[in-house]
């Protein structure tokens, strides 16, 4: 209740900062709006405005503020303009619709599900394969790590383009790298679990005189659960990120970064902002619904905290 | 046919002595093993792209990217300075002092912390780099830009890790400061700081990969004509795979060494801490 309150409070105060900081970063265009309408404004010259900052330009207009929020592209648009775009863009559209914002999602959210469930299925097996062979340990868990620190996002573009040259393309180009940025968060949270098991744990596996794969499939894999978890939520977020990064490069005409992408070309500030809160919530919704699987299968498994 | 045939050759070495040399458990296999391994992915990669004679626009062989990265030293200096130097690096050192000096201005307020790390966790997760073509348009096409999007890159994870570090100190420690009759600022800088040093550089750590991926990303929006994302964008956009291989071996080290000197400092800075001592 006290946590509750304390984040609404925090919420709102970054509403109420929002909307002033709407007042310096949009008077300008506010401004030469109220000019050509034949309105005094001060200074009169639009070359002299354009060389003041944004509060100068305030406290010599205070008359002028009352468009700050309602303008047609701002340079900040004001919360309830960004409410009403994803209101007008989901509720009020057909789903079909080109400008849907429901449909845009969908086309990044399905190349995310698709390249996150590659990535974890094959980081899943690697990490089994570098638990039970010392060779595959030594030599690829390094790698492993290493990859973490490089910007892998980097390949998005070439990825792209080398398999649409060679003919694939649509969906799986940025399931692939949806795929690969969930890959290895998934490798090195899964090997910390699959070894989670203490000693005591594993004498007594073998005290019931079993095998290699019972250990794995009686022992480890429950064991390695939370930290699956824990590395599923990192890597769905991740997925999301390359699925639309994977959208930028080729100017795809469908998709959260085609949004982003087409927004920011022609100036459709409300565009952007909308297309960066859908995507948000996207990703919000992902993590929590993988929240909600962990429970449901930790208490299957009698292991709920 | 002759490439095909070697590569495999090559894999089937290079795992029998790999396996020869983790069967025994030595610091020097431990340091070896890895580097055949990619040694042979190299050496199998560009066999088997000679072997079946794909296309350069397809995928370059190594030999060729380190022709051109050895042939570009002046092109790839001028993309890693706008892009690192200026936009990453710029945007690392505001975002997290910028985080840090938040936490610690949070710090005193129970209310504020309980308010700020739910909502900190929360954006932590969402794809920020979508911030880039608002922040390119509000702060032009130049390293500002990419270094603004840096800093709300890693500002976040930062101040979340830097609130939880701060409370890492547990009851016993702090009533002997209070038995010692230190002052709050007293017990932040002798004991909660320090305490907290571990959190903050796991932070700082996290917050290295994300700067050069918002850097790097950012320029997809709209850069000069210099930079490692306008250069990767552009060079796509001709099919000189080799150029933009180059400037991926750029960010890969780039990356690598910037994560390490931050767990060198690390290392350093937390030298009493379990996991630094074993």
């Amino acid at each position: 209740m006290k946590t509750l309150l304390a984040v609404l409070s925090v919420v709102g105060a970054i509403v109420v900062v929002w909307y002033l900081a709407c007042i310096p970063m949009n008077i300008a265009g506010v401004l030469t709006a109220a000019e050509r309408a034949g309105a005094e404004v001060s200074p009169p010259e639009a070359r002299e405005r354009r060389d003041m900052s944004g509060m100068a330009l305030t406290l010599r207009n205070p008359t002028q503020i009352g468009p700050v929020w309602s303008q047609d592209r701002p340079r900040l648009p004001a919360p309830h303009q960004v409410v009403i775009e994803l209101w007008d863009t989901t509720v009020n559209k057909k789903i079909t619709s080109k400008r849907s914002l429901i449909y845009h999602s969908w086309i990044t959210l399905s190349a995310t599900l698709l390249g996150f469930a590659i990535g974890t299925g094959l980081g899943i097996l690697l990490a089994v394969g570098i638990v039970q062979s010392r060779v595959m340990d030594m030599a690829v868990m390094p790698w492993a790590i290493v990859s973490q620190t490089i910007p892998i996002i980097a390949l998005a573009p070439m990825i792209i383009v080398v398999l649409y040259s060679i003919g694939v393309q649509g969906l799986l180009p940025k399931a692939i790298i949806s795929a690969y940025l969930s890959f290895f968060p998934v490798v090195v949270g899964m090997v910390k679990g699959l070894r989670s098991p203490d000693q005591m744990q594993m004498d007594l596996m073998r005290t019931y005189n079993a095998t290699d794969g019972q250990r794995l499939w009686k022992l480890r894999l429950p064991a390695s659960m939370p930290y699956l978890f824990a590395s599923l939520k990192v890597g769905i977020a991740a997925s999301l990120v390359g699925a639309i990064v994977g959208e930028l490069p080729t100017g795809a005409v469908a998709g959260l970064g085609a949004r982003l992408l087409a927004g920011s070309y022609y100036g459709q500030t409300v565009q952007i902002w909308s297309a960066l809160f859908a995507a948000a919530i996207v990703a919000a919704l992902l993590v929590a619904l993988l929240g909600v699987i962990e429970r449901a299968l930790l208490r299957r498994m009698g292991q709920a905290a | 046919m002759i490439g095909v045939v070697s590569a495999l050759a090559v894999w089937a070495g290079a795992m029998w002595l790999n396996m020869r040399l983790a069967a025994r458990d030595t610091a020097f296999a431990r340091a070896v093993v890895p580097v055949v391994f990619g040694v042979t992915i190299l050496v199998m990669w560009e066999l088997l792209v000679r072997g079946l004679q794909v296309s350069a626009v397809i995928l370059p062989p190594p030999s060729a990217i380190a022709q051109t990265f050895a042939g570009n030293l002046p092109t790839l200096w001028a993309d890693f300075q706008q892009t690192f130097l200026k936009g990453a690096l710029g945007g690392y050192v505001i975002g997290c002092s910028a985080a840090f000096l938040t936490a610690l201005a949070i710090d005193r307020s129970d209310f504020l912390r309980r308010g700020l790390l739910p909502v900190g966790n929360f954006v932590a997760a969402l794809p920020i780099v979508g911030t880039a073509p608002i922040l390119v348009m509000w702060f032009g096409f130049d390293w500002q830009s990419k270094a603004a999007v840096v800093v709300v890159m890693v500002y976040f994870p930062v101040l979340v890790n830097t609130v939880a570090g701060l409370s890492a100190t547990d009851a016993m420690q702090r009533d002997l400061m209070h038995t010692y009759g230190a002052s709050p600022a007293q017990s932040l800088i002798k004991l909660r700081l320090p305490a907290a040093m571990p959190f903050v550089f796991n932070g700082l750590k996290i917050a290295t990969t994300l700067a050069l991926i918002g850097a790097i990303v950012a320029e997809f929006f709209g850069s000069p004509i210099v930079g490692m994302g306008f250069r990767i964008s552009t060079s796509v956009g001709s099919l000189d795979l080799a150029m933009v291989w180059a400037q991926i071996v750029v960010a890969a080290l780039a990356g690598s060494l910037f994560y390490g000197a931050i767990a060198l400092i690390e290392s350093r800075v937390t030298f009493w801490h379990p996991a630094q001592r074993s």
